[in-house]
């Protein structure tokens, strides 16, 4: 299976920010927030054709920018919704902003989902705390062409049931018939019903055909080096197994180096990789 | 006979003791029997006897530590196929946690004295079931080690310095 191509960069400039008004904010977790954002005219085609995985990079202005994936659509003209924790400057300033502001915005960049290559096989997506949000996009991907796809699973970990994201579609792909969703959390009290142990544990657990099955992680490094452990244990293969990685980045565009890994930069050739092509990538010791 | 015979058929499905001999089923099955707790039920209280060991058939079990003054805590859940008490290979034999319900739970319980004595039989029996239970417990505790390192945080220590 081929890694998804990355994607031509987008027919505008690049470089040139755009000025998206932010139309909802949506508060998810105590440090996590939803930015729902409207395009301006002229990038809305682009905007709307963007592949889950991708990421564009979000400016405050006169603060700074970072790289943020796309976590969802919500209905037409590309406008586009954006999961953000708030962990430093730039993310801080973003969970300030309020409806009706402008944030400007680049992308989409990056190479992401296989998911057109993934159809015929089963699917098991294994997110950890805020790495759901870059994986949305391609559940909803799947759960819309069901019919192409064979048992579809969704695994998820946070640190404790309140920090559960998108608790709401969380609870909405697990009632359908064709969609296998389980939970965990690292910790919980008395009150809560559901497992308690990593998510490791969860894919121990679940019933996988290894030679049919691709999966797409995401999370916290740390996690997600466990995750492919525990996924190899049960025969998934490197080469059936993608990672979305996370590298400080500048340009986004692959021209400035800051994000580099292994000989790809992050930017361009993925975040999404196939574990194979970066077989080492969590042998590196505090990278 | 019977219900020992489809306790022997049953522990062929289970992972940990899958690959036993057909003769080690039938010695672990003859101390078996079949219980059923309904959701909520306690299975067995920290401090008690561990008079026995559980496999879980069907439904989902938590482990939850008491501690004065605080809601219970809870440290672990178990599903289908899971072994369920390791005290019962350990003196002085007492329950660590409580163990409970949480949905209909269908489990095969062992009677931890009659493994024992037949284990103390047959050290070859012993060391197969050792064998299959130490794994079991050396990967709960590493996975216990793994939720104390907060895999979901903000990693501590990052900094700017690494940019
Ligand atoms: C391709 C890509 C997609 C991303 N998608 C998302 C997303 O959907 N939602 C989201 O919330 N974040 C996402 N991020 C991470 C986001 O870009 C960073 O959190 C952001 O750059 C931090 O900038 P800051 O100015 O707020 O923090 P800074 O002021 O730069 O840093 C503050 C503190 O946070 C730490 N920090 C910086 N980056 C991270 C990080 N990635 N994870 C944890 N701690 C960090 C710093 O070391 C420092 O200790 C993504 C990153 C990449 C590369
Ligand atoms: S951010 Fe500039 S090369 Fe990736």
């Amino acid at each position: 299976m081929a890694i998804t191509a990355p994607l031509p960069l987008p027919a505008s400039n690049p470089w040139q920010t755009s000025p998206w008004r932010i139309s909802h904010v949506r508060r998810e977790l105590a440090d996590t927030f939803t930015l729902t954002l409207d395009p301006p005219a002229d990038a809305a085609d682009a905007a709307a054709a963007f592949q889950p995985g991708q990421f564009n990079m979000l400016y405050v202005f006169g603060c700074g920018e970072v790289p943020v994936s796309i976590s969802g659509t919500a209905g037409e003209g590309g406008r586009l919704k954006h999961t953000i924790r708030a962990v430093g400057a730039v993310t801080g300033a973003l969970q300030r902003l309020r409806a009706g502001d402008v944030v400007g915005v680049r992308g989409p960049f990056g190479a992401g989902w296989p998911i057109d290559d993934a159809a015929g096989s089963d699917v098991v997506i294994v997110a950890g705390g805020i790495g759901l949000a870059p994986l949305r996009p391609a559940v909803e991907a799947i759960l819309h062409a069901r019919e192409r796809y064979g048992r579809f699973i969704v695994l998820y970990g946070a640190r404790s049931p309140e920090d559960i994201l998108f608790a709401r579609d969380l609870g909405r792909w697990s009632s359908r018939l064709d969609t296998f969703v389980d939970v965990t959390v690292d910790r919980a009290a008395g009150a809560w019903r559901g497992n308690v142990g990593l998510v490791t544990a969860l894919i121990a657990r679940v019933g996988l055909e290894a030679e049919h099955t691709v999966a797409f992680l995401c999370g916290p490094e740390a996690m997600m080096r466990f995750a492919v452990g525990a996924l190899a244990k049960r025969g998934v293969e490197a080469s059936r197994t993608y990672l979305s990685l996370e590298r400080n980045m500048k340009c986004g565009v692959g021209l400035c180096g800051r994000c580099q890994l292994a000989g790809h930069f992050v930017c361009r050739d993925g975040p999404v990789f196939r574990l194979d092509r970066i077989p080492n990538v969590f042998q590196v010791r505090e990278l | 006979m019977q219900i020992i015979d489809a306790i022997g058929r049953s522990l062929q499905q289970v992972p940990v003791f899958a690959d036993l001999s057909a003769d080690y089923h039938q010695l672990v099955a003859g101390c078996g029997a079949l219980s059923v707790f309904q959701s909520g039920e306690t299975i067995y209280r920290e401090g008690a006897a561990a008079d026995s060991f559980y496999v879980i058939r069907r439904g989902r079990v938590r482990l939850e530590a008491h501690v004065p003054g605080r809601p219970p805590c809870i440290v672990d859940s178990l599903g289908a196929g899971d072994p369920l008490g390791w005290s019962w290979l350990v003196p002085p034999y007492r329950l660590q946690f409580d163990a409970k319900a949480l949905e209909l739970t269908r489990l095969i319980r062992f009677d931890a004295a009659c493994l024992r004595r037949k284990m103390a039989d047959d050290p070859r029996f012993a060391c197969a079931i050792y064998e299959r239970l130490v794994p079991v417990i050396v990967g709960r505790l590493a996975e216990a080690r793994r939720q104390l390192m907060d895999l979901y945080g903000q990693p501590a220590g990052r900094s700017q310095a690494w940019r």
